[in-house]
C-alpha cells in the first residue's frame, strides 16, 4: 500500500512538472464541463478547440513577432460543478501557467473561475455565460457571447414586426435563471413598446415539469398574439406540442436556449415555422461560417451548436490577442497582461459568429440573429438584428 | 507526554502549512485542493453522527450545508463589504478578522435550527422513510433560496471575496487556509468529544438497539434531535467554508449530488469511524484530483474503485474502528481528547 501510495505521488508530481516545461510553445487552458450535467457542451468545445490547433499546428504554429509557436491546449474537466471550476482555473494558473483560460461555459461556473482568474491576473474568455457578474468589474476577464438582456429587446422588435403583435404571453421556468431573467426583460421591454397590460399572461413552471396544460390553457385563454418561450430546448419541444393539442395555431417566438442539434428530435414537426433568436444560424450560413460549420460536420459527424461556435471565436480572440500583443517574452506574468491590454484593444473582430469588440466591461458588442425552423428541420437565417 | 502529541502534532502541521503558503511555497491550487479536502472532512464526518453513529439514513445533508453558505454570506457582506443590495458595511471591514468567526458560528446556529425543523416531525419514522423527507427537505431549501431574490435567486450570491481581501488589508496571510484548518480541527474535536462522551454514547446505544437505550435510561428523543442538530450545524460550518472560498455561492451547487458525496465519504470511511470519514473524506477529493487527467474515463475510474471497495470491504475502509483500534500500537504515542 506504501509503495503503491508513493508510485502515486511520484507519478502525480513527475506528470505535473513534465508538462510545464517546454519551449517555444503557447500554452492555454480550457475550463470546460467534460463530465456532469451538460457533458456535450464540453465536447463541443473541446472539438472545436482541437479542430483549431490543428488547422494552426499544420502550418507551423502561431506567428508572433516573426517566431511560429506551436499552440498547446490543455483541457481541464470542471464536472460542471462551481468548486471544480475553480480548482481547474487554479491548476491552468499556477501548475500549467497558461496564458490564457477559455472557459468555463455556464455561469454557475463561469462566476467563481471568473474572480479566480481576475485575482490571479490570467485573460480568461468564457464562451457561453451570459450571467453579467462574470465580466463586472473584472478587467481580466470576457465574454464571447452576448448578454441575456440584449435578446429581449430583439425579440419584442422581430415579433412586433413580424407578426405585427400587439399582445404576448411568456412561459418560462421559475428555478432556471436564464430563463428568468429573460421573461423579465422581455416583459418590461414590450410594455414599454405596446403599453402596460399588453404581455397578457406571464406563466410559470418548474424546471423537468412534463405537464403545461394549465398555464397553456390560461395562456389560450388570454388570447396573445404569439408566445414567447425563453425556455431550454427539451422543454421547448413538450411545449409546443401541447399547446397544439390544446388548440393553439399562433407562432412562438424563443432564445437561444432552442438552439440544440436535439430540438428538432424531441420536437419533430411541430416546431417547423416558429422563430427564435440565437448567436449563429448554421443553415444558409457563408463564408468562414459555413467553411467551419462543414469541416466541423465533416470530422465530428454533427451539425455544431452554438457553444462550439463561440468556442471557436473566443479562442481565435485570444490567438488574435497573442498576435497584436506583438512578441512572447517567456515571463508568464508580463505575457498575460500584454494579451489582456491587446484583447481590450480589439478593434474589431471578423468571428463566425458574427463582428465583435468589446466594450468597457468585456461584454462583445455584437448582432444576434434571428433563424427560422424551416421543413427540413434546419435552422434558417432569417434576420440579423444588432444593438 | 502522550497527551501532548496530537495538540503539537496539528499545531506543527498549522505552522508547516501556513509557513509554506505565506512564502509561496504552497501554490493556489494545492491550497485550494486543502481547503476542499477541509471542507469535505467537515461535511463528510458531520453526516457520519447521523448515518454512522445514529445508524440512521439522512440524505439531505448538503441542504443545511446551504442554509449555512447563505446565512454566513449574507451575514458577512451586509457587516463587511459594499453591495449592491445591502449598501455599505455596517462595520468597518477591518473587523473581518474578529467577525468571520463570529459568522460561522452563528451559521453553525442556524443550520442546526433548520435541522431541528427536519428533524421533529421526521423522527417519528425510521429508515426509508427519513430518507425520503430529508431528500424533500434539501429541495426545499435549495427552492426557497432560489425564490428568494434578494440573495440572487438562481443567480447566486458573490461579494464574500471582498471581505477575504479586508482581511488580508489587515494582516496578508492566507486566511482562508487558516480558517478552514482551524474549523475543521475545531469539528473533529467537537465530534470526538461527543460521541466518546457517556452522553453522546446514548447515539450508539440507540443505533444498537433504541428499545433497550430507552430502558437504560437514554431519552431517545432527545438524543436523536440532539445529534440530528449538531450534525446539520456543522454541516452549516462546512457550507460557511466553502461559500468564503469560493467567493460565490449558488443553489445549484447543494442540491442531491453533493448530498451524495457526503454519503460516499462516510460508507467509503466506515459508518461510525470518525477517522475513516476523515481518511474518506482526504482520499475522495485528492482522487479527485489526481485522475483528472483522465478527463471522463474519471467517472468510470472512480465509481469502479468504490464498487470493488464495497465488495471486498462492505463496511468501508475502517469499519466501525479508530485509527487506534487498528493500530494499538499507536496508543503508545498518543491520545486523543
Amino acid at each position: 500500500m506504501k509503495k503503491f501510495l508513493a508510485g502515486l505521488l511520484t507519478f502525480l508530481f513527475v506528470f505535473s512538472t513534465m508538462v510545464a516545461f517546454a519551449a517555444d510553445t503557447i500554452k492555454i487552458g480550457f475550463n470546460i464541463p467534460l463530465t456532469g450535467d451538460i457533458p456535450k457542451v464540453g465536447e463541443a468545445s473541446k472539438f472545436a478547440a482541437e479542430m483549431l490547433k490543428e488547422d494552426i499546428n499544420s502550418k507551423g504554429g502561431l506567428e508572433v513577432g516573426g517566431k511560429k509557436y506551436k499552440l498547446e491546449f490543455i483541457y481541464e474537466d470542471n464536472e460542471s460543478k462551481a468548486e471544480s471550476a475553480v480548482s481547474a482555473a487554479l491548476k491552468l494558473i499556477e501548475r500549467d501557467q497558461v496564458l490564457a483560460i477559455i472557459g468555463p461555459n455556464s455561469s454557475k461556473q463561469a462566476v467563481p473561475a471568473g474572480q479566480v482568474c481576475n485575482d490571479n491576473r490570467t485573460p480568461m474568455i468564457s464562451p457561453w455565460s451570459t450571467n453579467p457578474d462574470t465580466t463586472k468589474d473584472r478587467p481580466w476577464v470576457f465574454r464571447a457571447a452576448f448578454l441575456d438582456p440584449f435578446q429581449g429587446p430583439v425579440a419584442v422588435n422581430f415579433a412586433s414586426k413580424t407578426f405585427k403583435a400587439k399582445k404576448a404571453a411568456v412561459l418560462f421556468a421559475l428555478d432556471n435563471d436564464y430563463s428568468k431573467g429573460l421573461a423579465e426583460i422581455f416583459k418590461s421591454e414590450w410594455e414599454k413598446k405596446h403599453g402596460p397590460g399588453t404581455v397578457v399572461a406571464f406563466e410559470t413552471y418548474a424546471s423537468k415539469d412534463q405537464d403545461f396544460s394549465a398555464q397553456l390553457t390560461k395562456i389560450i385563454a388570454a388570447k396573445p398574439d404569439f408566445i414567447f418561450l425563453p425556455d431550454n430546448y427539451n422543454e421547448v419541444a413538450l411545449i409546443v406540442k401541447q399547446a397544439h393539442d390544446l388548440g393553439w395555431n399562433g407562432p412562438f417566438m424563443g432564445s437561444d436556449a432552442w438552439g440544440s442539434a436535439e430540438l428538432m428530435n424531441l420536437c419533430g414537426n411541430d416546431c417547423v415555422g416558429h422563430y427564435f433568436s440565437t448567436h449563429y444560424a448554421a443553415a444558409g450560413a457563408t463564408g468562414a461560417t459555413k467553411e467551419f460549420i462543414d469541416r466541423y460536420t465533416a470530422k465530428y459527424g454533427y451539425v455544431p451548436d452554438d457553444v462550439a461556435a463561440l468556442t471557436w471565436d473566443a479562442t481565435r480572440l485570444v490567438l488574435q490577442a497573442i498576435q497584436d500583443a506583438g512578441k512572447i517574452t517567456g515571463n508568464v506574468r508580463k505575457d498575460r497582461k500584454a494579451i489582456r491590454d491587446a484583447l481590450a484593444n480589439i478593434k474589431e473582430f471578423k468571428g463566425i459568429t458574427g463582428t465583435m469588440k468589446f466594450d468597457e466591461q468585456g461584454d462583445p458588442i455584437k448582432c444576434a440573429v434571428v433563424v427560422r425552423i424551416s421543413e427540413k428541420g434546419e435552422f434558417l437565417f432569417t434576420e440579423s438584428v444588432c444593438p | 507526554m502522550r497527551r501532548f502529541t496530537v495538540p503539537l502534532l496539528v499545531l506543527l502541521l498549522f505552522g508547516v502549512l501556513i509557513g509554506l503558503a505565506y512564502y509561496d511555497k504552497l501554490d493556489l491550487y494545492v491550497q485550494s485542493v486543502l481547503m476542499f479536502m477541509g471542507i469535505n472532512i467537515i461535511f463528510g464526518s458531520s453526516l457520519n453522527i447521523v448515518n454512522g453513529y445514529m445508524g440512521e439514513f439522512s440524505c439531505g445533508h448538503a441542504g443545511f450545508m446551504a442554509v449555512g453558505a447563505y446565512v454566513s454570506s449574507v451575514l458577512s457582506v451586509l457587516f463587511f463589504a459594499q453591495d449592491k443590495v445591502f449598501g455599505a458595511p455596517l462595520l468597518p471591514p477591518e473587523y473581518a478578522i474578529y467577525g468571520f468567526p463570529i459568522i460561522v458560528i452563528i451559521a453553525f446556529i442556524a443550520a442546526a435550527l433548520t435541522g431541528l425543523l427536519v428533524a421533529l416531525p421526521s423522527f417519528k419514522t425510521r429508515g426509508d422513510y427519513l430518507a425520503i423527507i430529508t431528500i424533500a427537505a434539501n429541495y426545499i431549501i435549495i427552492t426557497t433560496i432560489i425564490n428568494l431574490d434578494f440573495i440572487g435567486g438562481p443567480r447566486g450570491f458573490m461579494g464574500m471575496k471582498s471581505v477575504i481581501f479586508a482581511m488580508e488589508d489587515v494582516a496578508f496571510l492566507p486566511w482562508m487556509l487558516i480558517w478552514v484548518y482551524i474549523f475543521t480541527i475545531l469539528s473533529i474535536w467537537a465530534i470526538y468529544r461527543f460521541v466518546s462522551s457517556t452522553y453522546g454514547k446514548g447515539i450508539i446505544a440507540i443505533h444498537q438497539d433504541e428499545v433497550a437505550a430507552e430502558i437504560m435510561s437514554v431519552n431517545t428523543n432527545k438524543m436523536k434531535l440532539i445529534a440530528f442538530m449538531f450534525s446539520s450545524g456543522l454541516a452549516g460550518v462546512a457550507g460557511a467554508l466553502f461559500a468564503h472560498v469560493l467567493g460565490y455561492v449558488n443553489p445549484n451547487s447543494f442540491n442531491i449530488l453533493k448530498s451524495t458525496e457526503g454519503l460516499v465519504m462516510v460508507y467509503l470511511g466506515g459508518m461510525g469511524s470518525l477517522s475513516g470519514s476523515v481518511l474518506a473524506a482526504i482520499l475522495f477529493t485528492f482522487l479527485l484530483e489526481l485522475l483528472r487527467p483522465l478527463q471522463i474515463i474519471k467517472w468510470v475510474v472512480i465509481p469502479l474503485l468504490l464498487i470493488i471497495l464495497m465488495q471486498f470491504r462492505p463496511e468501508g475502509i475502517m469499519g466501525n474502528r479508530e485509527l487506534s483500534d487498528i493500530f494499538p500500537r499507536l496508543r503508545k504515542f498518543y491520545q486523543f481528547k
